[in-house]
């Protein structure tokens, strides 16, 4: 069946099992492939995506849920990558293999949206779902405190 | 199609013997591009020079670096650039990194064992300097003055007396009658640009925007998506199948079932039933509704708990001479004082962000593989073997790789995606499952070690008998290795850097019933864990704060040689002259790192510092870490500081970011990680089960250092994953009294 959904600004229509993780429907059938996928159980947030504005793990999130509402990916969160947090990521060398950025970055965006100045236990709550391997923590709240206290 | 960019080669590397001259055919496939597009070169048809496989310089003045080592989060893409760069003297602005295909023109591409700088920086100031010198020369021939007054200065060549200059670009034109250089003379370290200076990630712009390509992120059209259900026990095979239910959900187009496992497994594919669909959910979904019944094979009966008493039985009894000092049976009847513990560490799983991932496409051709490989000439070896076909025949692009620790050091995964891709006719894609990598990898080695000491009345160790005992990585490329290899103890075993006349190293034997694999720092983990606790358990019982005692243990300054106790030590590949195991040096990191921690400084009631040190990798790391027990009697890791020496650094950014990184680590395995068995099966799954350390969990600071040592660089990727596990345990000590001689600490029920 048709589900018809908005992702990055644009109107789609994708014929799929509205059970399809929306994961799946972005990187498989959209072709966007910024969105990662690190567990298929919400447990680990490389796939967190922006659905109306809220972080959500796209693994774990049917299509049928995603119908009718607006979704952004990495690649719709800013029109030039220089969205305020992906700026600060870059200034602090944040990446090191780079896969959990995706997720780390639209859940540090969600957060600074909802918290503009969050606290260390903030970042802790917001941040805690988010796997990163390759142990990039300390740069990644540095990086938010950062973005916090240049738009303060 | 994809646009082949042809390149005329020197090979200066033609003295050594490894590849032959000719024209070269490299596929433009960049980190930051999908399979079907390129990089293509700016100026089509134009004229360009390669002095060797590793830089090609455009007549645009394009610098094209063949970055042939793996991205997997070390910064190798901007850390490899940067010497040849700067031997080069290219402008940083007008350099292009290629991802190199696999292929041996390149000599060692098998990112592992911290390698990249510590055995290429030598290859890749010759590929910059040889390209400086060739350059260099084609001006002097066109300005016809002497070589000797020209000077390659920031991507130009300048003439001092004429003022003349020219842009690299507009040298290409005369280079056709130069030599390749021999033996080019390297720049004085004074003049470095780009070496030792923490240069911004190349590739940092696509890895915050998700337009870096990892290997699960490749895309063919028409391609398949392929999952695939392997037996649960390693070693057993498919007994029968029925596919019904598979072919009958949505998406699904068919399903293959996958070649028996080999013995030993070496990189082969595991077997098991293969669900191809138009996309990777459908696959899933049909790989859910498929009816398997194994034969569960030779090691159906694995269970962790078990194999765990025969362990520790084996380190309580003789085992095989592996190194010997003196006589410890003598020390032990003249000793005064004697300590004795064992140390237990479980199997763990790489578990790296990105699951295992490859995209195929078989032809008449060959077969071209996309895949986030740390090898990529084992990937075209063992794709050819599968297929039967000449490795010439396998071109592999390596995509960026999504965390590596070793797994994707074994192309099984790429070589199901060929496999499928013959059998089906179309490119296929394989994309683990985390389940599928947790419970089918190749496991870092469970192991049990049993030391024990002989000491004097002033305390002073006189005898040390340490036995390992753990399954051997020999064992996935050889049935009949029944227990640690010799190289396997020079991972930070035999080289014990303690002053202490009587020294004994034993092996035990241990079957392997996994297939058993690297894992960053490998055999480290568990030596240094069990080594560095036991020098803090000899601090505390001679009640000697434990960095005066390790200095004591540490003794005079000298070099060591495991050779000179019967040892056949490898030192990770490099000659002992180059790279000396020095007391000195291990101590000035161990001073370093008490001198940044505060060492000594009073605690408050339930809080500790711990301190370890380790050499591995040709490079030392000495950690200190602030643990706290909370109200609720859990541990808290609050800090870290590590101090590396590593000889000299190319980027201390990415040095940093790595003893981060390996901080993060290390607590993961001191923590929480533990891959057991029961039934022969892997119990865990998911970063449910296999927990690793969150933002919650993070110490608020890991604070960094590089001692400047003027010495030849040493690995940097893995050797801070060692000290940090017993400087969290010394730590919880300190701050506890509590003994941890077991990992994951969880087992005691303190996280």
């Amino acid at each position: 069946m048709a589900l018809e959904l908005t992702i990055n600004g644009s109107k789609l229509s994708l014929d799929a099992d509205p059970e399809m993780p929306l994961l799946w429907a972005i990187r498989d059938l959209v072709g966007l492939t910024g969105t990662k996928f690190g567990c298929g159980k919400a447990l680990c947030g490389a796939c967190t995506v922006h659905v109306d504005g809220e972080p959500v793990r796209s693994c774990s999130f049917p299509l049928s849920a995603a119908a009718g509402r607006s979704i952004t990916t990495i690649e719709g969160l800013s029109s030039d990558g220089n969205h305020p947090v992906q700026v600060a990521w870059r200034e602090l060398n944040v990446p090191q293999c780079g896969y959990c950025q995706s997720g780390q970055i639209m859940s540090a965006v969600a957060l600074l949206q909802r918290t503009p100045a969050p606290s260390d236990a903030d970042i802790d709550a917001a941040m805690s779902g988010n796997i990163c391997r390759c142990g990039t923590y300390t740069r990644i709240r540095q990086a938010i405190h950062k973005v916090a206290e240049e738009s303060a | 199609m994809k646009d082949v960019l042809r390149i005329s080669r020197r090979d200066f590397l033609k003295r050594t013997g490894k590849v032959t001259g000719g024209m070269v055919l490299a596929v433009t496939v960049g980190a930051a591009c999908r399979p079907g597009e390129s990089i293509a070169p700016q100026a089509a048809g134009a004229e360009a020079v390669a002095p060797n496989v590793f830089v090609n310089i455009r007549n645009d003045g394009v610098v094209e670096i063949y970055c042939y080592r793996s991205e997997m989060g070390q910064g190798i893409r901007t850390g490899l650039p940067q010497v040849i760069a700067d031997e080069l003297e290219a402008d940083w602005d007008r350099i292009e990194v290629i991802q190199a295909l696999g292929d041996e023109k390149y000599g060692d591409q098998n990112t592992d064992g911290s390698t990249s700088i510590r055995a290429h920086f030598d290859i890749l100031r010759t590929a910059g300097a040889s390209a400086r010198e060739m350059l260099v020369a084609a001006a002097a021939a066109h300005w016809a003055v002497p070589v000797a007054e020209c000077v390659a200065r920031n991507h130009a060549v300048h003439h001092e007396a004429s003022g003349k200059s020219a842009d690299y670009g507009e040298l290409v034109q005369y280079t056709a009658d130069i030599e390749v250089p021999d033996a080019p003379a390297f720049k004085a370290p004074e003049n470095y640009r780009y070496i030792g200076k923490p240069m911004d990630l190349l590739d940092a712009r696509a890895l915050t925007t998700g337009t870096g390509v990892f290997g699960i992120d490749t895309v063919l059209p028409g391609m398949l998506y392929a999952s695939i259900e392997r037996c649960p026990s390693h070693g057993g095979a498919v007994k029968s199948f029925d596919p019904t239910a598979a072919k009958a959900v949505a998406g699904v187009l068919d399903v293959k079932q996958m070649p028996a496992p080999t013995s030993p497994p070496l990189f082969n594919p595991l077997g098991g039933i293969a669900v191809l669909a138009t996309n990777t959910w459908s696959a899933q979904q049909g790989r859910a509704a498929l009816s398997i019944e194994w034969d569960k094979g030779a090691n159906a009966a694995y269970d962790s708990e078990k194999y765990r008493e025969e362990l520790l039985a084996t380190a309580r009894n003789d085992g095989d001479l592996m190194l010997n000092r003196g006589d410890v049976a003598a020390a032990d009847e003249a000793a005064v004082n004697r300590h004795s513990a064992e140390y237990y560490a479980p199997h763990l799983a790489q578990a790296p962000m990105e699951p295992p991932a490859a995209l195929a496409n078989f032809s008449d051709e060959g077969c071209e593989v996309w895949t986030c490989t740390q090898n990529p000439q084992a990937t075209q070896d063992t794709v050819a073997g599968v297929l039967g076909i000449d490795k010439s025949k396998v071109k592999v692009h390596v995509t960026l790789l999504g965390g590596g620790f070793g797994r994707k050091s074994k192309p099984d995964f790429a070589a199901e995606a060929a496999w499928l891709s013959r059998e089906t006719g179309k490119p296929v894609k394989v994309t683990w499952t985390r389940e599928d990598d947790i419970r089918h990898g190749y496991y870092h080695a469970v192991s049990a070690q049993r030391i024990e000491a002989s000491l004097d009345d002033d305390s002073n160790v006189t005898g040390w008998l340490h036995r390992t005992v753990f399954p051997s990585i020999s064992s996935t490329f050889n049935p009949a290795a029944t227990g640690p290899s010799s190289g396997e103890l020079d991972l930070g075993l035999h080289d014990l850097p303690y002053d202490i006349p009587n020294l004994r190293i034993e092996a035990g034997d241990a079957p392997a019933h996994l297939r058993i694999g690297w894992l960053r720092s490998v055999c480290n983990v568990y030596h240094a864990f069990a080594i560095s606790s036991f020098a803090d358990e000899l601090a505390h019982l001679a009640d000697e704060d434990p960095h005066a005692y390790l200095t004591r243990l540490l003794g005079r300054d000298r070099k060591i040689n495991p050779n000179d106790d019967n040892a056949k030590y490898g030192n990770y590949g490099q000659d002992l002259d180059k790279h000396p195991i020095e007391t000195a040096r291990i101590k000035a990191v161990l001073d370093k790192v008490a001198e940044l921690s505060g060492w000594g400084r009073a605690m408050p009631q339930g809080r500790g510092l711990g301190i370890a040190v380790h050499r591995s990798f040709l490079s030392t790391v000495g950690t200190v870490a602030e643990v706290s027990r909370d109200a609720n009697g859990k541990m808290r890791v609050h800090e870290l500081w590590s101090v590396i020496d590593a000889g000299l650094v190319v980027n201390p950014d990415r040095v940093q970011s790595q003893l981060e990184g390996a901080g993060i680590f290390g607590m993961s395995i001191a923590m929480h990680g533990e891959i057991s068995a029961a039934n022969g099966a892997v119990v865990q799954g998911n970063f449910d089960t296999y927990p690793v350390v969150r933002m919650s969990e993070s110490p608020a600071k890991i604070n960094t250092y590089i001692m400047p040592v003027d010495a030849t660089p040493g690995g940097v990727g893995e050797p801070g994953v060692p000290p940090v596990a017993p400087a969290i345990a010394n730590a919880w000590f300190a701050a506890t009294g509590q003994r941890l001689r077991e990992m994951p600490f969880r087992k005691a029920g303190i996280v």
